[in-house]
C-alpha cells in the first residue's frame, strides 16, 4: 500500500477506496495466514491480501488498468478479473481481499474472452492514434492491446472526436477522447493530493472526467503537480510540452540559450531510456545537452544553495525579530517556497497564511534572474538575447515560469520549463543514446555545486541543507560533529510528515556574509529550532490544519512542504510510471550523489561565496537581491467564478 | 386505456399493528433471528439473499454502532408493491425496521426512499412522529430497558442504481451512488463503515408478520427453497394489473390465469434486469431456485414486437448504468447498437454471436449487479425469439 495513505483522511468515497479486509481483533486471527491457489500454484497470505497481490509473490501476471499502487482501490476498469472457484461470476483481482482459502485460476477461456471484450469495448470509444500520441511505446492501454492479440475492432473505433483538447492550464493538458476511464487521475487529485479538481460527472456513457463545471483546467483550483499525468495509464493526460519553442530558440543564432538542470531529472531520466530507476546519469546528460545544441548547461544546484542561502537569512531574521525585537507581526513556522505546486496549493487553500510562505524564489527562479543580470553582465550579453530553459522533474514548474511577477530582470526569469520526459524526447531526437554519453562537468562560473543542492530532488532535501547551513553559521561548529557524514537523517525517509528539534547550545561568530545583518547570534542561545518536513499536498493539508488547530506543527520555526509524494523525484513531469519502489530508487540515486560530493553544505560553495563578493555585495536579503531573488504571492482562495 | 387495478386480499391487511414487535421484544435477540432463518425468508428485493442469515452476520459483527437500512428506491422497471406497501402498511414495515434493529443490536434505521416517493415523505413522518410518541420508537421502546430505536427518513435522487444496497450506503453517505466492491458487505462494512442490514421494504414486512404468526406458518408455503408469500407487481398486456398476493412457487401460467394474461406471449419476471420467460416455458415456477423475481411482472401480449421490448429495456440500463466498470459502461451501448442493427436487418449472424458473447462477460465481469443483470432480457429475448428478432428486412441508409 502507499505509504501515503491514511485512513482517517482520506475523502474519496468507500466506493473507491481500498477495502482491506479487518481481521477480528482476537489476538489469533492478527497475523494469521491463509492459504490461496493461483493456477495450481499454493501459497500462504496474510489475511486481506488482494488476489493480485497474492499472484505477484507467485509470479502470475494478472493485467490491470484502474489499478494503481499508490491509490485506493476502485475496481472499475474490470480487466484484471479472474476465476474465483465456487463462484457464479468473475472477480475483480485487484478488489478482492483473500479471507478464506482460496483456489483462483487466471486465464480461463471466459476469463480470457471477459478481457479481450473489455480491452475491446475501451477502445471502440478510443479516439486516437498511436504513433501520434505521447504514450507510444508506454502506454497501458496499447501494451495490453498488444497482450491480448487484439488485431481488430471488434466493436468498432471512433472515427471522430468527441471533445475537444482542453489546452488552457500551462501545466497539464486533457485530451478526454483518449480516455479510458479508469478515474485514477480522479483518485490521484482527490485522494492522494487531496487537491480535488477533477471529478467523474453523468454517469453510464455519458460519464467523463470533469473540473468544477466544466471549466477550463487553467481556470480552476489545479495546482499543477502533474500526479494524475504520471498516474493516467494513456495520453489522455500530458504536459504542456514546450520543446518547439526551445528548439527553435537553439536553432535561432542570436540567441544564447541555457539550461539549468534540477536534481531530480538525472535520477529519473535513465528510466527513458530503458534504464532501471536509480541510475543518475547526471554528467552524460550534459554532455547530450551540448550536443542537443544547448550554448551552457548550468546546475540548478548553483541556485538551490543560493535559495539556502536566501532563505535560511530570511528564517534567522524572523528568529531575531521575534526573540530579540519582540515584533508580535512575525510569523511562524516560516515555509518553504521552492515547489510552487505547493505554492499554488497554500495560495488557494490557506491564503490567509501566505505571509508565512518564504519570500525566496525557487531555485529555478532566482537561476534565472542571476542569469539574466549577474551572467549577463559577466559575459556581456544582452538579456534580450539569452533563452533560459530550465529542465525540472516537474509541471508545476511550467506555471511559475509564467507567473507574471516572474521577470525581476526585466525580462521572463526563466524561458521555458522542461520535463524530464521532454528533454527525453529532445535528445532521442538528436540521434543521442544518452546511457552511452561520455561525462562531462557543469558549465562556469556556477558549475561546482554541492551535494546540499543535490538532495533538493527528496523530500526533506531542503530542511536537511538548510539545517546544515545554519548549524555552521550559527553554531560555529561541522555539522557532522552532530550528525555522523552531516546526514541529518531524522528529516529523511517518506513518512508524510517528520519532525526534529535542533537545541541551540551554543553559537559562534557570525561569518562574514551575515555581519551586515547581524551582530552576535546570543539571543539564539538556548532556543529550540523545531522543524517539519511534509511532502504530498495531502500531508500539507494535515499540517496546515494541525497549525490551525495550535498542535505540534504550530509550534515549529520552519517547515518543508513539497507538492509531490516523495518530492521532486516523484514530480509529475518525471518518466513514467511512478510507485513507491521506483520514488526509492531515484532518493537513493539522489543521496548517494550527495554523498559523493567533497563540498556538501551550501554556504561553502565557491560559486556562491563568489556570487555575494561579486554582485550581491550588500549581502542575503539585501535591497537587491531583495528585488531579484524574492517575490510575493496571490491569495487567490478557492472560489472560482 | 386505463386497467383496472385489481388485488386480491393481502396477509398485510389482516396483521394488528405493534403485535409483531410485542412478540419480537419478549424474545432474546438470538430466538428472533432464529426465527426468522427457520422461516425460510428471503429478500424480497429481488436477490433473494436469507434475511436470517444476514441478520446473523449483522448481529456477530462487533461494534458500537450498528445500522438498520430499508431499501424503499423501488426503481425495478413494473415494481411498485412496496408503494402500495409504504402507503397502506408502513407500520409494518417500520416494526420490522424496529425488530431488525433490536435482533442486530442498531440504534439507528434509515428508510432510503425514492425521490418519486416524496410525495409520501410527510404522511410517513407523521407515522413515525406518532410512533415516537407511543413509545413504539425512541428511548427504551415499548417499556424494553436499554432499548433505543429510531429511524430517519431520507431521500433518493432518482438514480435507479441507488437501489442496490451499497450504492444506497454510498449516497446516504453523501457520495455519487455507486456501488462499492464486495467484499467487504455492508453487514460487516456499511453505512459509515459499521456493520448494517440493507432490506427491502416487503422483506421488513414480512418479518413482521413471520414474528405474529410464526415461523411454520410462513415455511409451511411455497416452495422448498423459496418459502412465503409474495407480492407482485403486475403490468403489462393482462386484463389485471396491480399488486397480488401469490405464494411463492406459483408457475407463471398460474399466474397468468388469476390476472387475465391468458394468450401471452412472453412474460417479463423481475423487472428490466430479470428474465424474459417465453410462452413455451410457461410452467416454470417463480422461485429463487427457478426464476427469481423482486415482484415485477410484466405481461406481453401477442402483438408485442420483443425487439422493441429489449430496446426499451437496454434504453433503460443505458440512461441507469452508472458508468464505473467498463463492462456495462460501454457494454449496454453495444448492445443497445446489435439492436438497433437487428431493427434496420443488418446485424450479422456473427456479430450477433459476438453480441451474445459480450452479454455473458457482462454478467460475469460487471461490478454490481446492474450490469450483471442489464443483458439478461436482450440474452433471453434473442434465444427465445430468434425468428422474430431475426430477418428485418434491411433498411437503407
Ligand atoms: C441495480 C440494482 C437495483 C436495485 N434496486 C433495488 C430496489 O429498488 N429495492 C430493493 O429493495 N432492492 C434493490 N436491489 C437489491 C439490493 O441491492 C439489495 O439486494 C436488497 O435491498 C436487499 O434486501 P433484501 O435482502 O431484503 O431483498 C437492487 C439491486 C441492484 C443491483
Ligand atoms: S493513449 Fe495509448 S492507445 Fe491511445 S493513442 Fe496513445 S499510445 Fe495509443
Ligand atoms: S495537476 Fe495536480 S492538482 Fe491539477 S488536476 Fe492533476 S493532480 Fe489535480
Ligand atoms: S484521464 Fe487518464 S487517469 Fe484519468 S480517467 Fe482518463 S484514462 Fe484514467
Ligand atoms: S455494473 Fe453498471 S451500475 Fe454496476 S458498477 Fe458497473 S457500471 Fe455501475
Ligand atoms: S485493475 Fe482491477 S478492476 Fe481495474
Amino acid at each position: 500500500m502507499a505509504e501515503f495513505y491514511d485512513k482517517e483522511s482520506v475523502r474519496a468515497p468507500m466506493s473507491q477506496r481500498l477495502q482491506r479486509f479487518e481481521p477480528p481483533s482476537d489476538t489469533q486471527a492478527i497475523g494469521a495466514l491463509v492459504s490461496v491457489t493461483i493456477d495450481g500454484k499454493e501459497l500462504k497470505v496474510p489475511l486481506g491480501t488482494t488476489i493480485l497481490e497474492a499472484s505477484k509473490k507467485v509470479g502470475v501476471r494478472i493485467p490491470t488498468l484502474c489499478y494503481h499502487e499508490d491509490l485506493c482501490v476502485a475496481g472499475v476498469c474490470r480487466i484484471c478479473v479472474v476465476e474465483v472457484e465456487g463462484q457464479p461470476r468473475l472477480q475483480a483481482s485487484c478488489a478482492y481481499p483473500i479471507t478464506a482459502p482460496i483456489k483462483v485460476k487466471t486465464h480461463t477461456r471466459q476469463v480470457r474472452q471477459a478481457r479481450r471484450h473489455i480491452l475491446d469495448l475501451l477502445l471502440s470509444k478510443h479516439y486516437g492514434e498511436c504513433y501520434a500520441c505521447f504514450r507510444n511505446n508506454n502506454c497501458e492501454l496499447q501494451a495490453l492491446a498488444k497482450e491480448y492479440g487484439v488485431d481488430f475492432f471488434r466493436f468498432g473505433h471512433p472515427e471522430k472526436p468527441r471533445y475537444r483538447i482542453d489546452r488552457s492550464s500551462p501545466s497539464v493538458i486533457r485530451d478526454m477522447d483518449k480516455c479510458i476511464l479508469c478515474r485514477r487521475c480522479v483518485r490521484t487529485c482527490i485522494d492522494l493530493q487531496e487537491v480535488g479538481v477533477l471529478e467523474v460527472n453523468q454517469r453510464s456513457n455519458r460519464s467523463k472526467v470533469i473540473t468544477f463545471g466544466e471549466k477550463p483546467l487553467g481556470d480552476v483550483i489545479c495546482i499543477n503537480c502533474g500526479q494524475c499525468i504520471n498516474r493516467c495509464p494513456t495520453g489522455a493526460l500530458r504536459a504542456n510540452d514546450p520543446t518547439d519553442d526551445v528548439w527553435a530558440a537553439i536553432d535561432d543564432p542570436t540567441k544564447h540559450v541555457v539550461i539549468q538542470t534540477a536534481p531530480s531529472p538525472r535520477a529519473g531520466i535513465g528510466e527513458c531510456f530503458g534504464l532501471e530507476p536509480g541510475v543518475p546519469l547526471t554528467f552524460e546528460m550534459n554532455t547530450a545537452l551540448r550536443r542537443c545544441g544547448f550554448d551552457k548547461v548550468f546546475d540548478t544546484n548553483f541556485s538551490a544553495d543560493l535559495t539556502i542561502i536566501e532563505e535560511g537569512t530570511e528564517l534567522l531574521q524572523r528568529l531575531h525579530k521575534a526573540l530579540v525585537q519582540k515584533d508580535k507581526m512575525v510569523r511562524f513556522p516560516q515555509f518553504t517556497s521552492c515547489s510552487p505546486g505547493w505554492v499554488k496549493f497554500c495560495e488557494h487553500f490557506y491564503p490567509e497564511f501566505l505571509d508565512h510562505l518564504s519570500s525566496a524564489k525557487s531555485p529555478q527562479q532566482m537561476f534565472g534572474a542571476v542569469i539574466k543580470t549577474y551572467y549577463a553582465k559577466l559575459n556581456d550579453l544582452d538579456p534580450k538575447n539569452i533563452v533560459t530553459v530550465a529542465l525540472m522533474p516537474c509541471s508545476a514548474k511550467k506555471f511559475e515560469c509564467n507567473r507574471p511577477e516572474m521577470c525581476d530582470s526585466g525580462y521572463k526569469d526563466i524561458d521555458y520549463g522542461l520535463t524530464t520526459r521532454e528533454l527525453a524526447q529532445m535528445i532521442s531526437e538528436a540521434g543521442i543514446y544518452l546511457p552511452a554519453m561520455p561525462k562531462s562537468d557543469f558549465d562556469d562560473p556556477f558549475g561546482t555545486a554541492t551535494g546540499s543542492g543535490v538532495i533538493f530532488g527528496a523530500t526533506g532535501g531542503v530542511m536537511e541543507a538548510a539545517l546544515r547551513t545554519v548549524i555552521e553559521l550559527v553554531c560555529g561548529i561541522q555539522v557532522e560533529d552532530l550528525f555522523a557524514h552531516a546526514d541529518i537523517t531524522p528529516v529523511r525517509g517518506f513518512d508524510g510528515i517528520r519532525f526534529m528539534e535542533l537545541p541551540i547550545k551554543k553559537v559562534g561568530p557570525v561569518p562574514e556574509l551575515l555581519k551586515g545583518l547581524f551582530e552576535d547570534w546570543d539571543w539564539l542561545v538556548g532556543a529550540t529550532l523545531k522543524v517539519a518536513v511534509a511532502h504530498g499536498t495531502a500531508n500539507a493539508k494535515r499540517v496546515m490544519e494541525d497549525i490551525k488547530a495550535g498542535g505540534p506543527c504550530s509550534e515549529c520555526h520552519f517547515i518543508e512542504f513539497m507538492a509531490c509524494p516523495g518530492g521532486c523525484l516523484g514530480g509529475g513531469g518525471q518518466p513514467i510510471p511512478t510507485s513507491p519502489e521506483i520514488r526509492a530508487a531515484r532518493a537513493r540515486a539522489i543521496y548517494a550523489e550527495d554523498a559523493a560530493y567533497e563540498v556538501r553544505k551550501s554556504h561553502e560553495n565557491p560559486a556562491i561565496v563568489r556570487l555575494y563578493t561579486e554582485f550581491l555585495t550588500e549581502g542575503p536579503c539585501s535591497h537587491l537581491s531583495h528585488h531579484l531573488l524574492h517575490t510575493a504571492y496571490t491569495p487567490r482562495g478557492k472560489y472560482i467564478v | 386505456m386505463i386497467m383496472p387495478t385489481e388485488t386480491n386480499q393481502l396477509t398485510f391487511s389482516k396483521v394488528p399493528i405493534n403485535e409483531g414487535m410485542k412478540s419480537a421484544l419478549q424474545k432474546d435477540r438470538g430466538e428472533i433471528i432464529a426465527m426468522v432463518s427457520q422461516s425460510g425468508l428471503k429478500g424480497r428485493g429481488g436477490a433473494g439473499f436469507p434475511t436470517g442469515i444476514k441478520w446473523n452476520l449483522a448481529a456477530a459483527a462487533q461494534d458500537d454502532q450498528k445500522f438498520v437500512v430499508c431499501n424503499a428506491d423501488e426503481g425495478e422497471p413494473g415494481t411498485y408493491k412496496d408503494r402500495v406497501i409504504l402507503t397502506d402498511y408502513a407500520n409494518l414495515v417500520f416494526e420490522g425496521m424496529t425488530i431488525g434493529g433490536y435482533a442486530i443490536g442498531a440504534r439507528k434505521g434509515i428508510l432510503y426512499l425514492r425521490a418519486e416517493y416524496t410525495y409520501l415523505r410527510s404522511f410517513l413522518e407523521d407515522l413515525l412522529e406518532r410512533r415516537r410518541r407511543t413509545g413504539f420508537l425512541g428511548q427504551n421502546v415499548m417499556g424494553k430497558r436499554g432499548f433505543d430505536f429510531d429511524i430517519e427518513i431520507r431521500m433518493g435522487a432518482g438514480a435507479y442504481v441507488c437501489g442496490e444496497e451499497t450504492a444506497l450506503i454510498e449516497s446516504l453517505e453523501g457520495q455519487r451512488g455507486e456501488p462499492r466492491n464486495r467484499p467487504p458487505f455492508p453487514v460487516n462494512t456499511g453505512f459509515m463503515g459499521h456493520p448494517t442490514i440493507v432490506n427491502n421494504v416487503e422483506t421488513f414486512a414480512w418479518v413482521t408478520c413471520i414474528l405474529v404468526k410464526g415461523a411454520d406458518w410462513f415455511r409451511k408455503i411455497g416452495t422448498e427453497k423459496s418459502t412465503g408469500l409474495k407480492l407482485f407487481s403486475v403490468s403489462g398486456d393482462c386484463s389485471f394489473s396491480g399488486v397480488f398476493e401469490f405464494p411463492m412457487g406459483i408457475t407463471v401460467a398460474e399466474l397468468l390465469e388469476r390476472v387475465g394474461g391468458i394468450g401471452a406471449k412472453a412474460v417479463q419476471v423481475g423487472g428490466a434486469s430479470g428474465h424474459c420467460v417465453p410462452a413455451s416455458e410457461f410452467d416454470r415456477t417463480i422461485a429463487f431456485e427457478d426464476v427469481p423475481t423482486g415482484g415485477s411482472i410484466i405481461v406481453f401480449g401477442p402483438d408485442r414486437d420483443m425487439l422493441a421490448v429489449a430496446k426499451n429495456f437496454m434504453e433503460f440500463f443505458i440512461d441507469e448504468s452508472c458508468g464505473q466498470c467498463t463492462p456495462c459502461r460501454e457494454g449496454n451501448e453495444r448492445l443497445l447498437e446489435g439492436i438497433l442493427m437487428l431493427e434496420q436487418g443488418r446485424c450479422s449472424m456473427r456479430y450477433l454471436r459476438e453480441l451474445c458473447a459480450l452479454g455473458e462477460t457482462m454478467q460475469a465481469a460487471s461490478k454490481c449487479g446492474l450490469g450483471q443483470s442489464s443483458p439478461n432480457a436482450f440474452l433471453s429475448i434473442v434465444a427465445h425469439f430468434k425468428d422474430e428478432i431475426l430477418g428485418r428486412a434491411p433498411v437503407a441508409d
